[in-house]
């Protein structure tokens, strides 16, 4: 499409203008997904040449290593204690001892390895099954124990993972080894054990501060989050806890569950809940936004006194645990809470809940529904105030005061200042609190529970104002069938429409990415 | 001529007058509104707390009789004494260690440079987008092998809370982003060593961070119910008060402890709102600071 000039551009009317801006951003969207493709295929292309390169490297550094280096191909470490650097051969040398002891003693890796089956369609996990077996002694049947499914997986994975770290740290050794010989080739000294030590407060000093948080994000999300991924290829859920009865992979069987839109399929109820869960992140989202952006004005405006109360009103909203407060508000509602016995009064609503049969206003989907969306305003409105108040004492009074002066009237100032600034400072906020609406279980979970209930799905009951999180929820806790695999399967769409989500919002927002201009 | 120029120009100024006394006016309107409606629930529930009539919802606000009838029976007849100990013990436990993760890791994030920094970034980002909960299938099956949930869920909950807390970086990384790096040049020219820096030069300027995050971080125990019921399975020794006072409103047993829950949500609130009001002033600060930074 042909781009205009800014001149060509500033003749065009109102109408034509948006017409124009609506074609390019058309045009932009097969571009969006090309750029989209072309980083994928040039991620790959990277990949592929990056092992390819690397493997060239190890077998150059045997080509070239003296006998030394040779050896630390077998040995961890040998290099370093050769040259000197006794505390990392020894640690390496270390490492290598505890990786292959762990490998070959009974019950150690291989013998986990070998009996996860991996990925072979329609195999258990763990080989034995646990069993009722007659006991002499006691004279009655006794359970005998066997393979514990979720046992196997684990511990599998954690070899797996083992197995890399091991590759990885070999091929490191290498490297310093070499590293070494070319520094003592050249006439210099090597970093001893205490140069090393040193440098950990200084050159260094980043992987002091790093270890224990990475560690915490490695132990207690990355490995659970690949674990769960698993979990959803296998058949996990409360009839093959694992335990009493074994589980087995299934290969991609569940995603045809869940996308099967015949009758008692699980897809028009998933496609139902998504769209519920995108149309409540957007008005919780930008419902709050607005109205909060508004009350801050309010609150900020020339003339208005004991702004600091306004401002401590609202923000005791946020001190109280929201447990306590939704739970409240949510009985509030119901016809024997105050407001629901207040708007009975009202003949119409009272006339239109007895004709429905609704116990409360919370049984009507449509209402409910409402209520949320308001009641999450009531929640959301303090802290987009808060931060709003902020930024608007950031905007340059003398902006208005020259508008004011071209005869601009207070709206105007609004949609052409305050309005873009806010927007284009607060963009990668409303990123993160759309994505946080699409998981907000509190709110939800708290206020209706999900409820009205519209039938059971994934073994769990489904509710109108259930988001996929409560749905998830409800799937692992509320349910006695615990479908694992669904909840992990529901999780894995989660992260699919965040991530398409971010992307594309992303790209939309103006640029946040110069992150070293603040400095 | 000249006075009824004056005249007129009196008269504009009146006429803006006027009308900004009337918007001004509008505007404390809503606002006294917007008090009433937010101020609400709170009121509601401290009067509910004080009725001393009957144990369920009343059609009427204003207690009859003022008494504190449902706060002798709510440690008298339940567990949530032992609720509220727990909570704050966690409180206080993750806040302390949930304060050294975050810390560390924006720290690094903010003001040293590494190979793998935006790597690593990047990494956390799209780990965030899983949703939380979904570890927690596989913690509850570790952590009651070594005997972390139920009873002892309290325990296994402050690991669950700060050990992976360090991809929460963003807000304090957007703060230790807004300190000038000439001060670290500065000071690494004098020949500090990167600890140095960190602990002599920065640290010392951080206070509003350090206390905003300890704040999260004390404040995260209570409101949280997802993962907290995951870990105790039903079991009372072992509930925060979210999870305890939850199955006091369910349909069952609205009618024997709504005005108790009342209760217990202002006991709850108080140590709560507090610590946020005197710390009110850093909450802020992060608040705005860490949003305009992302």
């Amino acid at each position: 499409m042909k781009r205009l000039s800014d001149l060509e551009y500033l003749k065009l009317n109102k109408f034509q203008a948006f017409i124009y801006n609506f074609k390019l951003f058309l045009c932009a969207i097969p571009l969006f997904f090309k750029n989209i493709g072309l980083a994928i295929v040039s991620f790959f292309k990277n990949a592929v040449l990056g092992i390819g390169g690397e493997f060239a490297e190890i077998g150059r550094t045997f080509k070239n290593g003296n006998w030394a280096v040779k050896l630390s191909f077998l040995i961890f470490g040998f290099g370093n204690l050769y040259y000197g650097q006794i505390l990392r051969g020894i640690l390496f040398l270390l490492f290598e001892i505890v990786f292959i002891g762990y490998m070959v003693v009974p019950s150690g890796g291989i013998y986990w390895l070998s009996k996860g089956n991996w990925f072979k369609t329609g195999s258990t996990i763990g080989t034995v099954q646990g069993k009722f077996e007659y006991d002499m002694i006691y004279d009655t049947d006794v359970w005998v124990p066997g393979d514990d499914s979720v046992k196997v997986l684990l511990y599998g994975l954690l070899t797996i993972i083992f197995i890399v770290a091991f590759v990885y740290t070999w091929r490191l050794q290498v490297k310093q080894c070499t590293i070494c010989m070319d520094i003592t080739a050249k006439g210099k000294k090597v970093r001893s054990g205490k140069d090393d030590m040193k440098s950990l407060l200084d050159d260094q000093f980043h992987k002091t501060l790093l270890a224990l948080p990475l560690a915490g994000i490695l132990a207690f999300t990355v490995l659970p989050i690949i674990y769960m991924v698993l979990i959803a290829f296998t058949s996990y859920d409360a009839a093959h806890d694992g335990y009493s009865n074994l589980f087995s992979w299934v290969g991609l069987e569940h995603f045809n569950e869940l996308f099967d839109f015949s009758a008692g399929g699980l897809g028009a109820t998933f496609g139902e809940i998504l769209s519920w869960t995108l149309m409540w992140a957007f008005f919780a989202t930008f419902t709050n936004y607005f109205l909060g952006m508004f009350v801050a004005i309010m609150i900020n405006k020339k003339g208005i006194k004991i702004k600091k109360f306004w401002r401590t009103v609202l923000v005791m909203t946020i001190a109280i645990p929201q447990f306590v407060s939704l739970l409240y508000v949510s009985k509030l509602f119901t016809t024997s809470g105050l407001i629901g016995r207040a708007l009975d009064q009202i003949p119409f609503i009272y006339e239109w809940r007895t004709a429905n049969s609704f116990v409360s206003l919370w049984d009507s989907p449509v209402v409910s529904k409402i209520l949320l969306i308001v009641i999450n305003i009531w929640i959301g409105i303090p802290y987009i105030m808060l931060m709003a108040t902020g930024i608007l004492m950031n905007i340059p009074q003398d902006l208005y005061e020259s508008s004011k002066i071209d005869g601009a009237s207070s709206v105007q100032q609004f949609t052409k200042i305050t309005l873009p600034y806010m927007l284009f400072v607060t963009g990668p906020y409303l990123l993160t609190s759309f994505v946080g609406n699409l998981n907000n279980f509190n709110v939800i979970y708290l206020l209706s529970g999900g409820n009205p209930i519209k039938g059971t799905a994934g073994g769990a009951s489904v509710g109108y104002t259930d988001l996929l999180i409560t749905w998830l929820f409800k799937m692992t806790l509320g349910s006695t069938e615990s479908k694992y695999y669904m909840a992990s399967l529901i999780g894995i769409m989660v992260f699919l429409v965040v991530a398409v989500l971010s992307l594309i919002i992303y790209n939309i927002i103006p640029s946040t990415k110069n992150e070293e201009d603040y400095k | 001529m000249k006075k009824q120029n004056d005249n007129q120009i009196r008269k504009t100024g009146l006429g803006a007058r006027a009308s900004r006394r009337l918007s001004n006016t509008i505007v404390y309107i809503i606002l006294i509104a917007i008090t009433i409606i937010w101020l609400f629930p709170f009121v509601g529930i401290v009067l509910e707390s004080f009725k001393t009539e009957t144990k369920m919802q009343t059609p009427y606000l204003f207690p009859k009789e003022f008494g504190f009838d449902h706060y002798v029976r709510l440690f008298k007849e339940t567990d949530f004494l032992k609720w509220f100990i727990n909570t704050g013990i966690m409180g206080v436990a993750t806040a302390l260690l949930q304060t050294i993760f975050i810390l560390s890791m924006s720290y690094v994030l903010s003001r040293l440079r590494f190979k793998g920094r935006k790597g690593l970034m990047n990494f956390m980002l799209i780990l965030g987008m899983f949703p939380g909960f979904l570890t927690m299938i596989l913690i509850y099956k570790v952590f009651s092998d070594f005997g972390l949930t139920e009873g002892m869920a309290p325990l296994g909950l402050i690991i669950v809370y700060f050990a992976s807390s360090g991809m929460g970086y963003y807000v304090s990384k957007g703060f230790f982003d807004t300190i000038p790096k000439s001060l670290d040049e500065a000071a690494r020219v004098d020949g500090a060593t990167r600890f140095q820096v960190f602990y002599k030069v920065i640290m010392p300027l951080s206070k509003p961070i350090v206390i905003y995050t300890i704040l999260m971080g004390f404040m995260a125990p209570w409101g949280d119910f997802m993962m907290a019921s995951y870990l105790i399975h039903e079991n009372s020794a072992g509930m925060n008060v979210a999870v305890g006072m939850y199955e006091w409103l369910s349909r069952t047993n609205l009618n024997t402890y709504y005005t108790m829950f009342c209760a217990a949500g202002v006991i709850v609130a108080i140590p709560v709102v507090t610590v946020f009001l005197l710390l009110q002033k850093y909450y802020v600060e992060g608040v705005t600071g860490g949003a305009v930074k992302g």
